[in-house]
């Protein structure tokens, strides 16, 4: 029977939601790993009772949590991340050169065919892999020592390689994006990189269109469109058909295209969603209603989504890698907020129901169909 | 035996409960404990000092025989006391955050 498996990850711990197919009833398991950030947890696509889990604080640092039956046991595996080689430095806030520091893991991407291999994105930005299922941790340095890399500059939230998308037309392909450096692309298995932000455009940098400096706060691709992303930027919702070789802005009708997060219908590729936030200095929804916006026409043209969801006095934000969608044959949409609710749609977004209303502040959510 | 006292989180890590005990082959400095209670609990690497640079983590100290050695350079001998086993080496979290 088929089934779903929802990935939480909060400020205070790990969560698990299963439900079947019907996604009415859901089991929550949890805390995982109690009092401590969990940035991040996904499962893999060659088998998804293999789960890896980023967890840290400040005290102690970063661990990195692996389970091989659905998140039931877990066991702590390799948490050392060292820069391969002389660091150098990037900018920091007051423009000063900082020298690298690993902080964190905000992301870890599973290889799409083999369990053992996962890519995770760490702040001060860089790009590591494990071949070993995360016992052992190798820096593919080609993305820091990019030329550009001493310029890039932390946005609020740190130096973070947030965001990591594999292409499942051509293994060498990979999308990352960093706040705030902006998006890139390899076309050689992570050898080298390009910046890809050409028609970007940010006032919060002295050259408004320059190669890299952009606070891309997320990205998303449909599996079968390889060359067509979606981003929401620090400001503005974008879309790029040559694989980010230059991109359109596609805010349309949005209230407001600053925001964090951004996904793609599993069957509809250019039905896309996001969560209009109303300012980069006011972390919150307009006139505190909570809306999803949904677009059918890959941008431009959008319809909010309410049912269900609050239209009074809600203050929360959603942030960047906390919405997933499920491949039921009516697609699921999810999303965490940082007041702790996890909502759900299983129609795509017509309506919405919590799952859960009170967990610690969310900060990731990923989806597990299971066959 | 080196008696140690770590904090919640790095209990429930290393699947202890209460103080940990150590065979400290050399002289117990700072240094030569955190060895002991890494090779001890793999699990540790990493979360008392930084992997590479040995240093201790920001938001970590040490206590010992109410004295705070945090500051101390970390191959200097450790209190008799310590060594004898009659007190513990505390490695707490600063209170800090929410």
């Amino acid at each position: 029977m088929s089934g779903v498996r929802v990935l939480v990850g909060t400020h205070k711990g790990a969560f698990i939601l299963n439900s079947d197919g019907k996604r009415e009833k859901w089991d929550v398991s949890g805390p995982f790993f109690g009092g401590w950030d969990i940035y991040h947890m996904k499962g893999s696509p060659a088998d998804p009772n293999r789960l890896y889990a980023s967890q840290s604080t400040g005290w102690f640092g970063q661990m990195v949590q692996r389970s091989n039956d659905g998140g039931k046991t877990w066991e702590t595996v390799g948490n050392k991340f060292a820069y391969d080689s002389e660091t150098g430095t990037h900018k920091w806030y007051d423009g000063t050169p900082h020298p690298w520091e690993f902080k964190r893991v905000w992301h870890f991407e599973p290889s799409l065919d083999d369990p053992d291999t996962v890519y995770a994105g760490v702040e001060d930005a860089a790009f590591f892999r494990s071949a070993d299922g995360g016992q052992n941790w190798q820096e593919m340095p080609g993305l820091r020592r990019h030329g550009t890399g001493s310029s890039w500059q932390p946005g609020a939230g740190g130096l973070c390689l947030h965001t990591i998308i594999l292409d499942p037309s051509d293994k060498n392909r990979m999308f990352i994006a960093i706040s705030a450096a902006g998006a890139f692309r390899t076309d050689d298995g992570a050898k080298t990189w390009k910046p890809i932000n050409r028609g970007l455009r940010s006032n919060y940098i002295p050259e408004q269109t320059a190669e890299v400096g952009h606070c891309v706060h997320h990205i998303a691709k449909h599996r079968s469109r390889p060359n067509t992303l979606f981003m929401q930027k620090h400001w503005d919702v974008m879309r790029t058909d040559n694989a980010g070789d230059s991109w359109e802005e596609v805010s349309g009708n949005l209230p407001t295209d600053f925001g964090f997060v951004i996904d793609v219908h599993a069957h509809e590729p250019e039905t896309i969603y996001v969560v209009p936030i109303k300012s980069d200095s006011e972390h919150y929804p307009i006139d505190g209603k909570l809306q999803v916006f949904r677009s059918r026409t890959g941008g431009n043209e959008w319809e909010p989504l309410t049912k269900g969801l609050p239209q009074k006095d809600c203050y929360v934000n959603v942030l960047r890698d906390a919405m997933a969608v499920d491949s039921l044959d009516s697609c699921g949409i999810y999303f965490g907020t940082t007041g702790g609710q996890v909502f759900a749609s299983a129609d795509a977004g017509d309506s919405w129901t919590p799952i859960v209303n009170n967990l610690p502040a969310v900060l990731s959510v990923e989806v597990q169909t299971m066959a | 035996m080196i008696r140690v006292v770590l904090p919640a989180h790095l209990r429930t890590l290393a699947r202890v409960q209460g103080e940990v005990q150590l065979a400290v082959p050399a002289e117990v400095t700072i240094d030569s404990v955190l060895d002991a209670l890494e090779a001890q609990y793999p699990v540790l690497s990493g979360a008392v000092r930084d992997h590479i640079t040995k240093k201790r983590r920001p938001f970590v100290r040490f206590f010992a025989c109410e004295q705070d050695l945090s500051l101390d350079p970390t191959n200097l001998p450790l209190p008799e006391p310590v060594v004898k086993g009659s007190e513990p080496l505390l490695i707490v979290g600063a209170i800090a955050g929410g």
